[in-house]
């Protein structure tokens, strides 16, 4: 056990590997678990919740659960579990709304195109990534064609929309477009000029001071007192203006804290070569201004997300409005846990995937700014 | 009246080519505070002015109001013949004949060393990509640093950063380099490599205009040095002249100050 020091002369101590660490289960029970008896009496605690929670939620969820039944009664009468049938029965009206039946595919080829739309502009080092950007420009109108026709196809009202279908149009379009026109603002209320300056700080807090449903009841309602008698304007894309105008105000005040955490110096050094105000912007202080607003910015899309649920105050049936009325359905009446777990899930999966990609995202630009 | 300030500026500078920076009078304010008083100086092409003075007497501020990273109020600033207004074109056309290299050095972080040396060419004076990156590891070679072209300046050390700082000025083949404190951030260890990329861009006949502490400097490669006290030039002369026969009482007390340690 003992060692004996080795002495060295000054200035020729040679570099040595790091002792090995005591490692095993063992080890790391008694550090982090029964350290103490204090945190000894917690883990026995935590383990008895665990043992009365998680046994009887899988026996609900999973090993009692009921995958075919055609209503209810007949679900309780083949096992006591979560009676999955329900959302088996009802998953394409979740999925895709009202759409036509026949017309599905048009929905799943617009999802898949939008897989394929969304790479080139989250990832950097694919193949082909100059026509795949060409390709995710171009999207939003393949996307609108082919989700509400025309041109040789069959036409589908917006009435029709719904679902998770119909949360992910609001979701995505409000995050596509708000994050652009957010970053203007953001730029327009640091701006010197006083007309752009009050435009944008108008915007922004009069959009702030207001809840999204009252924005969305103005769309619904309100808004035809305003255009001339007559007009018909799509509720739908009233819907998707009033969410896009919406995010982009948050998304502002978001870029403009990471605006102002740009060290004076950057502005200076970039004008001092001569770069005009658009040129630093774009190629200087925008990226680092991005960079550090990139933890707040996926946040706020995450809560635009999972707020397009609202239209449902205004009649459109996302998915959790085509739950509730399933629920109210004589067939599946009661089943709201089944129901409410389900469009849980779905929400976490898709706003978890967005947070992990924030953490990716972050990670990537990091390189270089660290030695 | 466009007319007529473009024709003083061309009779001026073919009166006075040599001339490459003439202050006249010229006075700022920062709000009430008076920061630069009755300032009047005249940069012929070729010449190396170090500005010295106790902190707080307006030296950076009087060159950072050469590229107007900050405004005068009063008086008049000529660069090249063309005058200093809030005409944003101007500006535009001194800041490319005008390099800066700053205390904290400003590289840009998400950009590689190469990059940040390219930049300027290939968005301000619309060079093609090759030449622009020919240039830039010419110039850091000449700055003893072409093998960290491809990292980024969080990697690097701070006096390679000061030198790549210098290399991007230098890119955009500037008629003039402004230098604000350029070591006063540095170890000792590594002011001596900034100071002698310096003193070999001095040889080259730059016109140099540098704000320092390093009197060594001063002496070996200033034209002029150039003493500054509560916004005012109290004395100006060249380095022999200036260190052993000092003038003003304050210009005395400054040199016994920063001389005697």
């Amino acid at each position: 056990m003992s060692e004996v020091a080795q002495s060295y002369t000054p200035g020729t101590h040679p570099d040595m590997p790091a002792p090995v660490g005591q490692r095993g289960v063992l080890l790391w029970l008694r550090t982090n678990l029964f350290s103490s008896w204090a945190n000894t009496l917690a883990t026995l605690v935590a383990i008895y919740i665990l043992y009365k929670i998680i046994p009887p939620l899988l026996d609900w969820a999973v090993f009692d659960a009921v995958l075919n039944a055609s209503n209810r009664d007949e679900c309780k009468s083949i096992g006591p579990g979560a009676c999955w049938a329900f959302i088996k029965d009802r998953w394409s009206i979740m999925v895709y709304g009202f759409y036509p039946e026949a017309l599905r595919w048009r929905v799943d080829l617009s999802f898949i195109l939008l897989c394929m739309a969304l790479v080139p502009v989250l990832f950097d080092k694919i193949p082909f990534r100059k026509p795949g950007l060409i390709f995710s420009c171009l999207y939003p109108f393949i996307a609108g064609w082919l989700l509400l026709g025309g041109f040789g196809l069959k036409h589908v009202g917006t009435d029709e929309f719904g679902g998770m279908m119909l949360n992910t149009v609001v979701g995505v379009t409000g995050i596509a477009f708000s994050l652009p026109l957010g970053i203007l603002l953001a730029l327009g209320r640091q701006s010197h000029l006083p007309i752009v300056k009050s435009i944008s700080v108008c915007f922004i807090e009069f959009i702030r001071g207001v809840p999204l449903i009252t924005l969305l009841f103005v769309a619904s309602t309100m808004l035809n007192y305003f255009l001339p008698p007559g007009t018909t304007f799509d509720l739908l894309l009233r819907v998707l203006i009033m969410v896009t105008l919406f995010s982009s105000a948050y998304i502002a005040e978001v870029v403009r804290g990471g605006l102002q955490a740009i060290p004076k110096g950057q502005y200076e050094a970039a004008d001092s070569m001569g770069l005009k105000y658009w040129q630093s912007m774009r190629l200087i202080i925008l990226p680092q201004a991005l960079k550090i607003s990139i933890p707040g910015i996926v946040n706020t899309f995450i809560g635009l997300f999972k707020d397009t649920t609202l239209v449902l105050i205004i009649g459109l049936l996302d998915v959790l409005g085509i739950s509730r009325s399933s629920l109210a359905d004589a067939q599946w009446n009661g089943l709201s846990n089944e129901a409410y777990i389900s469009i849980a899930l779905f929400f976490f999966v898709c706003c978890f995937s967005m947070s992990r990609y924030s953490i990716y995202l972050e990670g990537k630009l990091d390189k270089g700014y660290k030695r | 009246m466009g007319e007529a300030n473009t024709a003083t500026a061309s009779v001026q500078s073919s009166a006075s080519s040599d001339e490459l920076i003439k202050i006249i009078g010229m006075h700022k304010w920062y709000g009430d505070f008076h920061v630069l008083k009755d300032i009047n100086l005249s940069v012929t092409r070729g010449e190396r002015i170090v500005i010295c003075g106790p902190s707080g007497s307006g030296k950076s501020t009087m060159i950072r109001c050469i590229n107007r990273l900050e405004e005068h109020q009063k008086g008049q600033i000529i660069v090249d013949g063309i005058e200093l207004t809030n005409d944003l074109k101007q500006i535009d056309a001194i800041r490319r004949e005008v390099g800066m290299v700053f205390q904290h050095f400003n590289l840009f972080p998400h950009l590689t060393v190469l990059e940040n040396c390219t930049l300027g060419p290939i968005w301000v004076r619309q060079t093609p990509r090759a030449e622009a990156e020919e240039t830039a590891m010419n110039y850091l070679s000449k700055v003893k640093i072409p093998e960290q072209a491809n990292k980024y300046p969080g990697q690097l050390s701070g006096g390679q950063q000061q030198r790549v700082a210098i290399a991007r000025s230098l890119c955009m083949n500037p008629r003039i380099m402004l230098f604000d404190e350029p070591t006063s951030a540095l170890d000792p260890e590594m002011i001596k490599e900034v100071l002698d990329t310096m003193i070999e861009l001095a040889e080259t006949g730059m016109t140099m205009l540098c704000v320092t502490h390093e009197m060594g400097f001063a002496k070996t490669v200033a034209d002029r040095v150039i003493f500054m006290d509560g916004g005012e030039i109290i004395e100006s002369n060249d380095p022999h002249e200036f260190f052993d026969n000092p003038q003003h009482d304050r210009t005395k007390l400054f040199l016994s100050q920063i001389l005697g340690h």
